[in-house]
């Protein structure tokens, strides 16, 4: 139950809220060794995460970020800056919009879509520095696995709408109309849904 | 300084109506009870149902009251897929619905539900203002459709119809007319005789009552089918013990709408008038929704493109002031406002608006404290923003 005056995010979430870490300033992304951007304006989610990189080690000695989004996406942007300085960018690849949920102290259901993009463009300034320094054999793209045939909807597709609160079968199918002609997707379909649910709400 | 400016969502009770609510706090009877305790409740509520009925010139038992705005309409909307020849003879054969792609979402879902109950419904578009597209409505009047269900005032961008007219035109057609005047009423004047309407609803939270209760006007003579059955309260209109502290919580709040409308409008101009020019004047690239001119005096929404609306609410929050948003992360779904999309207005506008709606306390120095905390805020949340970066959106207009 809410208490009241109290907000519906955790208090950790507030304060990164109040007082964002590591907010970009101006607008050169030459400065920096590596540039993601994910999201656009009119899913009104958008981050961009730069990092400057250690050549010798590959940890992490600044990460920066600029965010268009509500509270859940500022804070996360924010915390998601904190967390990597400091890591190494294997491990950096490594994070996921669990971790940082867990770091902000939760998320409402409903917001944990607004914290996904975080992970995605720092992923994708990591793969955006390896390209820049000649080391294009170690980008990492995430490749989507078509799962339905018919619709054509591949398992990124069944993440989303995860995130947008599909629980069941019946929902997903609502969401991404997947498995709506032969329905021969059904068993991978369902376990893809279980492994999402898993991985964002812990369930 | 606290500053609420949020009047459109809910009012706070008026010092009056607390006051007669509490004094009436210990009448306790069943207004169906022949009893002294039933027979002051009862006289209560009537006297409710008279201040009502005259405040929208209708008479006493042309007044439903009933659980909320939304209740009200749920009502009216549902009559349309009765199929049962006791409670409507005559209309069960007309079930067109047409309505407007811009009601509350309590008219909206109750049309998609009933459109799978084997009603057809049909949204009128509006403009970029928001006005109901009338064109489009002659040609969709025929002799199928039984209802004409068109909001008075829109709560998100406070736009006016043009009732009257579209009473006429349903009329003719020989359709039923209802009109969700729930931001309307105690706002502008709104006479059911004028207005020329069957059905009108009215919701007490938002002109200063409290909340749970409403008002169906239902013009004598018209179908009707309860939407609560199992009682003769409300003349069999409505089942359910009345509401009493409510209904007279309602009654007061209409009264003093009565006594204080008047002038408030000029005041309410003068300080959106103020708003908006101190927006324009301080924040770059910013767009007002709605009419400009046929408008509700007490509403303005706005958009920052580049500065999405939640974080703008929950930023002003932290400096006192209260206002709400068009953006989707505030409500709950993926898709920001339907009211602004259907004006035309694109995803990251309506992502980025926030409505600020005036009322009765509001003053000059509330107006003064929001020109000087919006600007700094919508910087700040600008700076932090992708929109403007180097290749951005928005890069070129600023």
């Amino acid at each position: 139950m809410l208490q009241a005056g109290e907000w519906a995010y955790s208090e950790k979430l507030k304060e990164h809220f109040m007082s964002p870490k590591n907010i970009m300033q101006g607008e050169n992304t030459d400065e920096f060794d590596g540039v993601g951007m994910e999201g656009n304006l009119q899913c009104g989610d958008q981050m961009m995460v730069v990092i400057k990189v250690d050549k010798e080690s590959e940890v992490i000695t600044d990460c920066q970020w600029k965010t268009y989004g509500c509270a859940s996406a500022i804070a996360s942007t924010s915390i998601l800056s904190e967390m990597v300085k400091g890591m190494t960018l294997d491990q950096a690849f490594q994070i996921s919009p669990k971790d940082v949920a867990k770091e902000l102290g939760g998320l409402p259901d409903n917001k944990i879509h607004c914290s996904v993009l975080g992970d995605k463009a720092l992923r994708s300034a990591i793969n955006n520095y390896y390209v820049r320094n000649g080391m294009d054999d170690r980008v990492r793209q995430e490749q989507a696995k078509t799962v339905c045939q018919c619709m054509s909807i591949t398992d990124h597709d069944i993440e989303e709408a995860v995130l947008e609160g599909a629980r069941t079968y019946f929902e997903l199918q609502e969401h991404t109309k997947i498995g709506t002609v032969c329905g021969q997707c059904k068993d991978e379909a369902e376990s893809l849904l279980e492994k999402f649910k898993h991985i964002h709400f812990g369930v | 300084m606290k500053v609420y400016f949020d009047h459109n969502a809910t009012t706070p009770l008026h010092p009056e109506v607390k006051k007669e609510m509490a004094e009436a706090m210990e009448m306790f009877g069943n207004p169906s009870s022949m009893h002294a305790w039933g027979r002051e409740a009862r006289a209560n509520v009537e006297d409710a149902r008279g201040k009502v009925a005259g405040f929208i010139g209708a008479t006493q038992d042309e007044v439903v009251f009933v659980g909320s705005g939304s209740e009200a309409n749920n009502t009216v909307l549902s009559l349309f897929v009765c199929a049962s020849n006791m409670c409507i003879p005559g209309t069960r054969m007309r079930s067109t619905i047409i309505t407007t792609k811009i009601e509350h979402p309590c008219v909206l879902e109750t049309s998609e539900c009933l459109a799978h109950r084997g009603a057809r419904v049909k949204y009128l578009d509006v403009d970029r203002y928001g006005k109901a597209d009338l064109d489009q409505l002659e040609e969709m009047l025929g002799d199928d459709v039984g209802l004409v269900s068109v909001m008075m005032a829109n709560n998100e961008i406070g736009t006016l119809q043009d009732i009257q007219t579209i009473a006429k035109m349903a009329h003719e057609s020989g359709a039923l007319m209802h009109t969700d005047a729930v931001q309307a009423v105690g706002k502008v004047p709104v006479d059911v005789n004028l207005l020329g309407v069957d059905f009108l609803t009215i919701s007490a939270h938002k002109i200063y009552g409290p909340k749970g209760v409403g008002a169906l006007y239902v013009k004598k003579g018209t179908p009707y089918c309860p939407l609560i059955r199992g009682g003769h309260q409300e003349r069999g209109r409505r089942a359910g013990t009345e509401n009493t502290l409510g209904i007279l919580g309602l009654g007061k709040a209409v009264e003093m709408r009565g006594q204080e409308m008047e002038g408030e409008d000029l005041r309410f101009a003068a300080m959106k008038s103020a708003l908006k020019k101190g927006i324009e004047e301080r924040i770059d690239d910013i767009h007002f929704n709605g009419h400009p001119l046929d408008s509700l005096s007490n509403t303005l929404n706005v958009s920052f493109p580049g500065a999405e609306g939640e974080a703008i609410l929950l930023y002003l929050d932290l400096e006192g002031i209260a206002v709400s948003t068009g953006s989707a992360c505030a409500s709950g779904s993926l898709d920001p406002s339907h009211v602004l999309l259907a004006t035309g207005v694109d995803a990251e506008r309506a992502h980025g608006s926030i409505r600020i709606s005036l009322g009765r306390g509001s003053t000059m120095q509330e107006v003064e404290y929001m020109l000087d905390v919006l600007p700094r805020t919508i910087t700040r949340i600008r700076n932090m923003s992708t929109a403007y970066i180097k290749g951005g959106a928005h890069a070129a207009s600023r």
